[in-house]
This record gives structure tokens, C-alpha cells and sequence, in this order.
């Protein structure tokens, strides 16, 4: 067990708060971009879980890791896609604005 | 199959005597199809065209191919001197658990006899047709269903079990049905057909019951083992073999147009007249006379069920010939007529006379094809000469006939030697088949038939045969009255519509067919008559040669079921019933030619309303009223309180309930759908929660 690094539940905590941040970000802005980098900083939560649980419950942990930091390029670069293309139909990225998918 | 056989019955002939009529069908269907798209292009029929020219080859040709195979395997299985039928297996049709159902032929003289008479007469009816129908746009059509008819008809003789005897039965319904309805484009005949399919439809009910009764109790449904198991499982007289008994005659009565179900057969005149000579007489409705005989054991042990059978034949032969006194179509004379004598037919089934039964069954063929086939050629006479004068009278009814005698030589002679054959007068058919039946229920009255130590309802069996003899004797009477009847109104005195000049015999493809059918109304009572008797055997051995009598031809075929019954004093010949029989034909057509005066009448359109009895009569009974009302309209109540009350309230509601269930939910739940993201997040996080929560508090397992 080395010493010198950060204590595992402080680790955790701090995963923690960042994914309820980002979870209370998506659910309540309406702004698509700012819920994107909410979706982010979820993602980065649990990759910071994982990576801090990895001493502890093994390496794979570490490759899923890596697994999200590819997936996670290649959403934003859709996602960021998708939102610059919303914006130039309806001039807004405002959520609020874009209800068509209903009953 | 028997051993040593191969001489004797040929699989592949058997196979070809069935199969040819079916080519036949494929062929004229053909045509038929050809046919009805150019009809349906809208252009006119062209007669020289390959399609009509095409059937009438293959139409009369493959049955009487089938006819000339019949009579070589027929003169083959008599030179074996076989004793025991002949079962040609040819696949396995129906390995069901224990029901093993071949497809398999049974030859034996009862068959073969069948068969000569089926592809005989049909044979014949098939040239008759060629005149008869050649003009018709349907012509292609009409041929392929009288070959299809053949097929089912052989199917339904030669069959080796129930099942495929069923297979036949319900194919000649079917082409009855069609052929009935052949003009369908008038509501009247369609209405026809479909009466008869839906009667014969009740009977067939009785025949499923009956059939699978006999599997249940026998474990089989072949007939060689069916006669062999039922003796040693049945005692006589048990409740389960008369119920079979029963039920089988059910579908008898429904094929062979007996009292109940006999009303199909006179509306069945709808359709053309040789359809009329060859299904609706000579042979398709002689299939339960058939069926009985064949299973002539099965009806030995049932006594009280053959006193009934012989009964409801007796008082069919009596109630069908008061009808025929009084009707002025001249084929629904011929059409009540040939239901009193299928009566005359069941009654000697019945009694156990097998022999007379088949007997006359064969010689009615030859003489009421020939009465059907002489009335067609009257009707064909009738409707060209109205024609020839733009008049629209009925071309059926008597009232509209007479004098055809001096334009119809031919014709009238048939007429006239078919009726002597029906009236029971020596020398012709009938006297010695229809006298033998009426000849049995006189033995029987004396105690000399088996049944007659028969009982039903508490009354002994010969008391019932003597009944049986006294109905049977009046029915003969009215025979020959009505049947004197028809030949006087149609062909003697003067025309009724002054139609002389333009009244033509038929054309010789008619004319033919007609006189060989009326020679076998002539000769074919000698049948059954023993080469020793004087005069009229030497007659017979020169006319048709040949050493047996039908008695003796068929005698293997009934001799197990014979063998069930004790022993009877031996019969004492007597003369009485013949000449009774004879004098009784007499003095019925004594009565018509004396008392009816064919110049009194009026053409039909000015003829008065029939009063009392002869009303009653012409209306047959009202027999179709009252089962309107007591069959006919509590169905269709009943069926009409089915469509509101179930369909309509409780199976729609249901569907239509469910239906509107869904799309309520549907809206309910649509409102949900907001459209929002956030929304959708924020579900799928509670939802999310929700579960770690559970899982958290140890409710879910992972």
C-alpha cells in the first residue's frame, strides 16, 4: 500500500460530487452546451472512481478508462456536431425551444 | 392381399378404371378454363373451338374406356372363381395411432357390379350428353364435372374402408352440388344445390357418428375386417350395433333421398337433365343402398335397426308415389319417382333380400336412366319447337305436351318400355327386380325372412313385413298410375299448344344412348334369372350368355352375413305375390289410361288452381313448409340471435372493448411524453436512484 497518495474515500467522495454536480447540471440547465460538459464532467467522475478504485480491485478498471476517454471524444465530437447544426436551424441551443418529440 | 390373386384382379386396371375419369376431369377442366376466360373477355363461345370440340372425346371416351377395363376385370375375377374379396393396397393414406387408413381398393362381385354400372350407364349418359349439352357456353364445364362425378362415384364403390368411402361420398356431393347449380347465374338453382348440399350435410353427420362409433367398439374401419370383428364383439340385437346401425342410415337417408331428407332430390331437378339420369337416378343416390348392403353384417345383427331401415324405405316407396300422381313437371314425376323406387330399394336392404336390393338397383338404373334420359329428349324436342314459334311457355310442364308420339318415335318407344319396366310387367326390368323386393316382404309377412322373428316396439318382425308388403304394394299401384299418367299426357292426344308442325326427334348422339338404355330396360331383368327356367332363361343365356345369376354372382359377398342367422324353414315358392305383384302393375296403369283424358286438359298458363286432395298433392304435402317452419326458421331465429346477442354484443364488445382499452392507456400514458430532455433525465436519474436505493437496502439482488 503506498502512502503518499490521496486516501481512497476522499477519492471517492470527490467522484461522487462531481457526478451529482454534473447530474444536477443535465437536469436542470437548459442550455444543450452547458448539459454537454455536464455529461463530461459525469463521465470524468467515474473515470476518476475507477481509476482510484484500481490498486484496490485490480487494473482493469484502468483499461475501462481508457475505453471512456475514446467514447467520450467521439460523442463530443458528435454531440458538438449535432448542437452546431441545432443552432443554425433554430438559431438557439436553449432545450426549451425543442419539443418535437412528444405524443 | 389374398394370395394367388394376380390372375384374377389387375392393381394397375383397378387403378386406371378410377384414375381415367380424373384425367378426364384435368382435361375438360382445361377447356372449361379456356373457356370461361374468353367468356369472361366478353366474347361470344366459338363451338368449333378446341375447347368445346375437345370433351366430347375425353368426356365419353375416359368413361368408356373405364367401362370396357371394368367388364375385362369383371370377366377375370369370374373366371378365378374367387371366393372372398380382393384388397388392392396401393399407399398408406391416413397412420393415425391405431387408425390405419389405406388407400386401397376392395374387389369383389358386389364392387365389381357397382362399378360396371356406374361407368356403364354413366358411359352412356356421357354420349347423350354431347347432343344434350354441346350448345351450351358451360359445355367444357359440364363435361369435367361428370368426369370428376365418375371419379368420386368409383372412388366411393371401390373403396376398402369407411374413410375412403366417405372421400367418395363427399365428392359426389360436391359434384352434385355443382352440377345442380350448373345454370347458377338463376337464383332458383343455385338456391338447389345448395338445399341439397346442406340435407345431405345432416345425414353425413349420422355417418361420422356412426363411423366413429365403429372405430371406438372394432378398433377398425375396414369393411372385410369390420364384418369379420362384429360378430365376436356384438351379440344381436346390442344398443351399441343398432346405434351404429342407425346412424349409418342417417347418411343414408340423406344420400339416398329418404323420409326425412329426401326434399333435396325433386329441387335437384334444377340441373341438366342427363346430370339428372346419371346422379340424381341411376347412381350417386343409390350410394346408401350401396353402403347398407355392403355392410350387410353389420345390419344381420341389428334387426330392430333393419326393420326400421325397411320401414322408412317402404313408406318413402308409398308417400314419394302419392306425390308423383300429382305433379305436371315432367322430371319432378320422374324425381318423386325415383325416390319411391330408392324406397323400394332401402326396404329390401333392409329386410335383408340384399340381392333383390342391388338387383334392383341395377335394373332402375337402366330404366329410369332411360326415362330421365327420354325426358330430356322431350324437353330438348319442346324447347326447340317453342322456340321455333317465339313462345315461352314451360317447356317441362305436361299440360304443355302431348301428341310428341307421332314426332318422337323413338323416344317413345323407350318411354313407353321404360314404364312397362318400372309398372313390375313381364318380361321388362322391373317385373323381376321390383316383384322380388315386393315378393320378400311377402315372405316375410309368412314368417320365412330372417327378420321376421325380428321385433321393434314391442311388435313382431313379420307383422311389420306384412306392412311393409301392403305399402310396398300400394306404392307399386301408384307407380304404374303416374307413371301411365306421364306417358299419356306427354305423348298421346293432341298438342295442348298446337306445337305439331315444329316437334322434331332428337339428334342421333341422343337417340342412341337412348335405345340401348332402352333395351336394357328390356332385357336386364334377366339378370337374375336362372339359366334352367324355362323360356325366359333360354332368353336370357341367349342374350346375355353367361352362367350365373346375380343371386349366384353375388352370393359370396352376403353368405357371412347370412351364415349369423339361424337357419329359416325353406321358403315355399308361391305364385301369389307375382301375380298379385303383376296385377296390381296392370291395373295402375289401367287406372291412367282409363280414367285420365289427356284432351281435357289445359296448357299450363290457362290451367285452374288444383283443389283439396290434388292440391295437397301437387304441393307435396307441404312437406317443404312445414320443415321451413319447424327446421328452416328456428335455425336462421336461432342464427340471428347468435349474430346480435353473441357476435355483435359479446365478441365485438370484447374486441372492440380491447381496442379501446389500449388507446386510453395509450393517451394517458402519452402525456408523459413531454418533448422535454430534462424531463427524460430527470426520470431516468429517479429511476436510476430508485434502484441503487433498493439495492442499497438489500431488496435487489444484483
Amino acid at each position: 500500500m503506498v502512502t503518499d497518495v490521496v486516501p481512497l474515500p476522499v477519492v471517492l467522495t470527490l467522484s461522487g460530487l462531481l457526478f451529482a454536480i454534473g447530474a444536477g447540471g443535465v437536469l436542470v440547465r437548459r442550455n444543450a452546451i452547458i448539459v454537454f460538459a455536464c455529461i463530461e464532467l459525469m463521465l470524468n467522475a467515474v473515470n476518476l472512481a475507477f481509476v482510484g478504485l484500481a490498486p484496490h480491485a485490480g487494473f482493469e478498471g484502468q483499461v475501462i478508462v481508457f475505453f471512456v476517454i475514446a467514447v467520450a471524444a467521439a460523442e463530443a465530437a458528435v454531440g458538438l456536431a449535432l448542437i452546431i447544426a441545432v443552432f443554425r436551424h433554430a438559431l438557439s441551443v436553449d432545450l426549451e425551444n425543442f419539443r418535437l418529440l412528444r405524443w | 392381399m389374398v394370395a394367388g390373386t394376380a390372375e384374377a384382379v389387375s392393381a394397375s386396371w383397378v387403378a386406371a378404371i378410377v384414375l381415367l375419369p380424373l384425367v378426364g376431369f384435368l382435361l375438360n377442366g382445361a377447356a372449361a378454363i379456356g373457356t370461361g376466360q374468353r367468356a369472361r373477355r366478353g366474347e361470344a363461345p366459338d363451338f368449333r373451338h378446341w375447347t368445346y370440340r375437345l370433351p366430347s372425346w375425353v368426356g365419353p371416351g375416359v368413361v368408356a374406356a373405364a367401362f370396357v377395363l371394368a367388364v375385362l376385370q369383371a370377366v377375370r375375377y369370374a373366371r378365378a372363381d374367387l371366393h372372398g374379396p380382393v384388397i388392392l393396397r396401393y399407399f398408406a393414406w391416413m397412420p393415425v395411432g391405431e387408425l390405419r387408413v389405406d388407400a386401397a381398393a376392395l374387389i369383389d362381385p358386389l364392387s365389381l357390379l357397382m362399378t360396371l354400372v356406374v361407368t356403364g350407364v354413366g358411359a352412356l349418359i356421357h354420349v347423350f350428353s354431347i347432343g344434350y349439352m354441346g350448345h351450351d357456353p358451360g359445355y367444357p364445364r359440364y363435361m369435367a364435372y361428370l368426369n370428376l362425378f365418375v371419379f368420386f362415384m368409383l372412388v366411393l364403390v371401390l373403396g376398402a374402408s369407411f374413410p375412403v368411402l366417405f372421400v367418395g361420398w363427399e365428392g359426389v356431393g360436391l359434384c352434385s352440388y355443382l352440377l345442380i347449380g350448373f345454370w347458377f347465374t338463376e337464383k332458383a338453382n343455385a338456391d338447389a344445390g345448395r338445399k341439397a348440399f346442406v340435407v345431405n350435410r345432416i345425414g353425413d353427420v349420422g355417418f361420422l357418428v356412426g363411423m366413429a362409433l365403429l372405430f371406438a367398439h372394432l378398433g377398425t374401419l375396414d369393411f372385410v375386417e369390420v364384418a369379420q370383428r362384429a360378430p365376436q364383439i356384438f351379440a344381436v340385437g346390442a344398443p351399441a350395433i343398432t346405434a351404429i346401425a342407425l346412424f349409418l342410415f342417417l347418411g343414408a337417408t340423406g344420400k339416398s333421398a329418404q323420409i326425412p331428407l329426401y326434399v333435396w332430390l325433386p329441387d335437384a331437378m334444377a340441373g341438366p337433365t342427363p346430370v339428372s339420369a346419371l346422379i340424381h337416378a341411376a347412381t350417386m343416390v343409390t350410394a346408401g343402398v350401396y353402403m347398407i348392403a355392403r355392410n350387410a353384417t353389420l345390419y344381420t345383427l341389428a334387426p330392430a335397426a333393419s326393420l326400421v331401415v325397411a320401414l322408412v324405405g317402404a313408406l318413402t316407396a308409398f308417400f314419394a308415389a302419392t306425390i308423383g300422381t300429382k305433379q305436371w313437371d315432367i322430371k319432378r314425376v320422374l324425381a318423386y319417382s325415383t325416390v319411391s323406387q330408392l324406397g323400394f330399394m332401402v326396404a329390401a336392404v333392409g329386410m335383408g333380400a340384399y340381392v333383390a336390393g342391388m338387383f334392383h338397383l341395377t335394373t332402375h338404373a337402366f330404366f329410369k336412366a332411360a326415362l330421365f334420359l327420354g325426358s330430356g329428349a322431350v324437353i330438348h324436342a319442346m324447347h326447340e319447337a317453342l322456340h321455333a314459334v317465339h313462345r315461352h311457355e314451360d317447356a317441362q310442364d305436361m299440360r304443355n305436351m302431348g301428341g310428341l308420339r307421332r314426332a318422337m318415335p323413338v323416344t317413345v318407344a323407350v318411354m313407353l318400355v321404360a314404364t312397362l319396366a318400372i309398372a313390375g310387367i313381364p318380361p321388362f326390368a322391373g317385373f323381376f327386380s321390383k316383384d322380388e323386393i315386393v315378393g320378400a316382404a311377402w315372405l316375410g309377412a309368412h314368417g320365412e325372412l330372417p327378420l321376421s322373428r325380428g321385433e321393434l316396439f314391442g311388435v313382431p318382425g313379420r307383422v311389420w313385413l306384412g306392412f311393409i308388403w301392403g305399402t310396398l304394394s300400394l306404392a307399386s299401384l301408384l307407380t304404374a298410375f303416374y307413371m301411365g299418367r306421364l306417358l299419356l299426357y306427354t305423348f298421346f292426344g293432341r298438342n295442348r299448344l298446337g306445337l305439331e308442325p315444329h316437334l322434331h326427334e332428337v339428334g342421333p348422339s341422343m337417340r342412341w344412348p337412348l335405345a340401348v338404355l332402352g333395351g336394357l330396360s328390356v332385357v336386364g331383368g334377366l339378370l337374375n334369372v336362372e339359366p334352367e327356367v324355362p323360356v325366359v332363361g333360354w332368353f336370357r343365356a341367349l342374350a346375355i350368355g353367361g352362367p350365373a345369376a346375380l343371386h349366384h354372382w353375388l352370393a359370396p359377398v352376403f353368405a357371412p352375413a347370412q351364415a349369423l342367422t339361424a337357419p329359416v324353414p325353406e321358403a315355399h315358392p308361391t305364385a301369389v305375390p307375382v301375380v298379385l305383384a303383376v296385377a296390381i302393375g296392370i291395373v295402375g296403369l289401367a287406372l291412367a289410361f282409363g280414367l285420365l283424358r289427356p284432351d281435357g286438359l289445359r296448357p299450363a298458363a290457362e290451367a285452374p288452381e288444383e283443389r283439396g286432395l290434388a292440391r295437397v298433392l301437387y304441393r307435396t304435402w307441404f312437406v317443404d313448409e312445414i320443415y321451413d317452419a319447424l327446421v328452416v326458421r328456428p335455425v336462421v331465429a336461432l342464427a340471428r340471435l347468435g349474430d346480435r346477442l353473441i357476435d355483435n354484443r359479446l365478441i365485438d364488445g370484447l374486441v372492440d372493448g380491447s381496442a379501446r382499452f389500449a388507446q386510453g392507456l395509450g393517451l394517458l400514458v402519452g402525456r408523459l411524453q413531454s418533448g422535454q430532455v430534462n424531463t427524460y433525465a430527470f426520470v431516468l436519474t429517479a429511476g436510476a436512484l430508485l434502484v441503487l436505493v433498493g439495492m442499497a437496502l438489500g431488496f435487489l439482488q444484483g
